[in-house]
């Protein structure tokens, strides 16, 4: 039973880390940056969030506003950091980013104090839902509800209309997709629209979980992101998701067998320096 | 006086450490983003080896060799995956290093190690031996860039494969500036545990990694001089500036996104710029 359970929580853990990590593959695949300050958006995300949500008392407009704000400023992001410094050897974008996302996080701290913010309503809290013998939290089923649902809406948008097939297009043959008359900056406007929504969905949905918001509630999840792209095979979207399941569940195992040696950071990066010592290009590239 | 030595004491080892990471990152193109791990094992070891009644020079030298060993194993991750992959690789290496250190009671845990002996010194002549070290450091950096294993550790940076078509054996390069680079981290970290004689964990994490790596991008990647002065000035801008020190990591970010942003060769193409206007945007 220990097991199943393990496993649940692991699984709740990779789908917000999938939600997070998705909009890093779509930033990679498209423009081939690790894009660190992407976290900025999901701590973004939960601070409108919370705002919204004291304001309104609505849920729904709470993730809404988030989505929206986050989507836009990573457009901003895109024109006005990247875009500029696209040339440039890969490392220049990513220590740029890395710059942009701490400097993120103090403004954060700065601007809303070091102690975070906490929700006036109580939302999808207190509630335990009997499953068989397994117990969840309300947030916790709609962390996993609402992941799966986004996911699957984005898929059907990227394979079903016209926007999300250029997009496709784009990542794997830019310069073709380009003569066929598809706009890059377009496409990555809303690539980085997508991707910054989905890491701001991932923040409401956090805050809700834990029902606070921090400015540093980005950074493990930022790194880890990382790693889950890489394991994810970088730029592969169906990689990343399976990547981030894998991680959620080797690390609730991992703390649990694991914990008296290696904290959860440790042991979610030993897997993945094993990963890549045996599989270089990750676990599921495409080559 | 004291505190004008101690501050020099600063300057100087962090010159150390970031002409180290200079040497793996900006001389040979292997990027790091887990280099505190080197200064935090250079440290520890100094400082445990110091409790367990080792003098205090002899810390140094054994620091390094410890450090330096683990850099080979960490450079042989590059051998195996490269840019991108070599990032995220480099610093999962730190974050296991913090990780590890954290859970084990003999390394002090979470509190660290505190009470580190006395080193016998001065402070002025600890101080003169920080400065002396990084002068070395520095010397030491001018003269592989100078010899030829610098020109192959350029080469590789610039295009790897063509270095391997042309028959150079390029792992035993990868390996030979990893295992320089972390040695001369190690030497840091010793001299950083008898200098503060209190070492954790988390002064060794992924913030501590950056900021070395922006002390070595806003001086100009690959450059000595260039990469020594931002070292010596972004390591006591915080203490100058009493104003500064709660925003210290908003500068630190904010600088390093400026620069990568708007002059992608950091300190020394910015004053090349200044002096030869000519050459505008040739880079």
């Amino acid at each position: 039973m220990l097991y199943v359970e393990l496993i649940a929580q692991g699984l709740i853990q990779g789908s917000i880390y999938a939600l997070i990590a998705l909009g890093l593959t779509l930033v990679y695949g498209l423009l081939r940056i690790l894009h660190v300050a992407h976290a900025a958006f999901f701590t973004l995300g939960g601070y409108v969030g919370v705002m919204v949500a004291n304001q309104t008392g609505s849920l729904a407009a709470a993730i809404v506003a988030a989505m929206i704000v986050a989507g836009i400023g990573g457009i901003l992001v895109f024109r006005l950091c990247y875009q500029p410094i696209l040339h440039q050897p890969p490392f220049v974008p990513l220590i740029a980013s890395i710059g942009l996302y701490i400097a993120a996080e103090e403004l954060f701290r700065i601007v809303f104090g070091p102690s975070g913010l906490t929700y006036k309503y109580a939302f999808l809290q207190g509630q335990v839902i009997a499953f068989g013998s397994l117990r969840f939290k309300e947030a916790e089923i709609a962390v996993m509800l609402g992941s799966a649902a986004i996911i699957g809406v984005l898929s059907l948008l990227q394979t079903r209309t016209r926007i999300g097939v250029a997009c496709q297009a784009t990542v794997s043959d830019p310069q073709m997709a380009e003569s066929f008359g598809i706009s890059l900056r377009k496409v990555g406007d809303i690539n980085f629209f997508v991707g910054s929504a989905l890491a701001a969905f991932a923040g409401v949905m956090v805050s809700v979980l834990n029902n606070m918001v921090e400015p540093t509630m980005g950074s493990v999840p930022s790194y880890k992101a990382l790693a889950i792209i890489v394991l994810g095979g970088l730029g592969s979207v169906r990689g990343t998701l399976v990547a981030a399941l894998v991680l959620g569940v080797v690390e609730s195992f991992g703390t649990i067998y694991l914990g008296h040696f290696l904290d959860r950071n440790a042991i979610a990066f030993a897997f993945l320096i094993l990963v890549l010592m045996w599989r270089p290009q990750g676990l599921f590239a495409r080559s | 006086m004291e505190y004008e030595i101690s501050l020099a004491t600063t300057m100087a080892i962090s010159v150390l450490f970031a002409l180290s990471l200079n040497l793996i990152t900006g001389f040979c193109g292997q990027i790091s983003l887990g280099h505190a791990a080197f200064l935090g094992v250079g440290a520890y070891a100094s400082g445990m080896l110091a409790k367990a009644g080792v003098p205090f020079l002899l810390t140094l030298p054994l620091a390094m060799l410890l450090s330096g060993a683990l850099g080979i194993v960490v450079g042989f991750a590059s051998l195996r995956v490269r840019a991108d992959f070599l990032a995220i690789t480099t610093m999962g290496v730190g974050f296991l290093f913090v990780g590890i250190v954290r859970q084990q009671d003999a390394l002090g845990g979470e509190m660290g190690i505190s009470a580190i002996p006395d080193t016998g010194m001065s402070k002025l002549a600890f101080m003169l031996l920080a400065v002396a070290m990084a002068a070395a450091a520095g010397l030491l950096s001018t003269y592989v860039r100078r010899c030829w294993m610098g020109r192959v550790f350029a080469a590789i940076a610039e295009d790897e494969d063509t270095v391997r078509v042309m028959g150079i054996d390029v792992p035993r390069f990868k390996l030979t500036a990893f295992a320089l680079g972390t040695a001369l981290a190690g030497l840091a970290g010793g001299l950083y545990a008898q200098h503060l004689k209190f070492i954790a964990p988390d002064s060794f994490g992924f913030i501590e990694s950056i900021t070395v790596l922006s002390m070595v991008v806003v001086g100009g990647i690959g450059s000595v001089v260039g990469v020594s002065v931002s070292a010596a000035v972004l390591s006591v801008l915080p203490s100058w500036f009493q104003v500064i020190g709660d925003y210290k990591l908003l500068v630190y970010g904010g600088l390093l996104f400026l620069m990568m942003r708007f002059s992608p060769g950091g300190m020394a193409a910015l004053v090349a710029r200044i002096f030869h206007p000519d050459r505008w945007g040739s880079k």
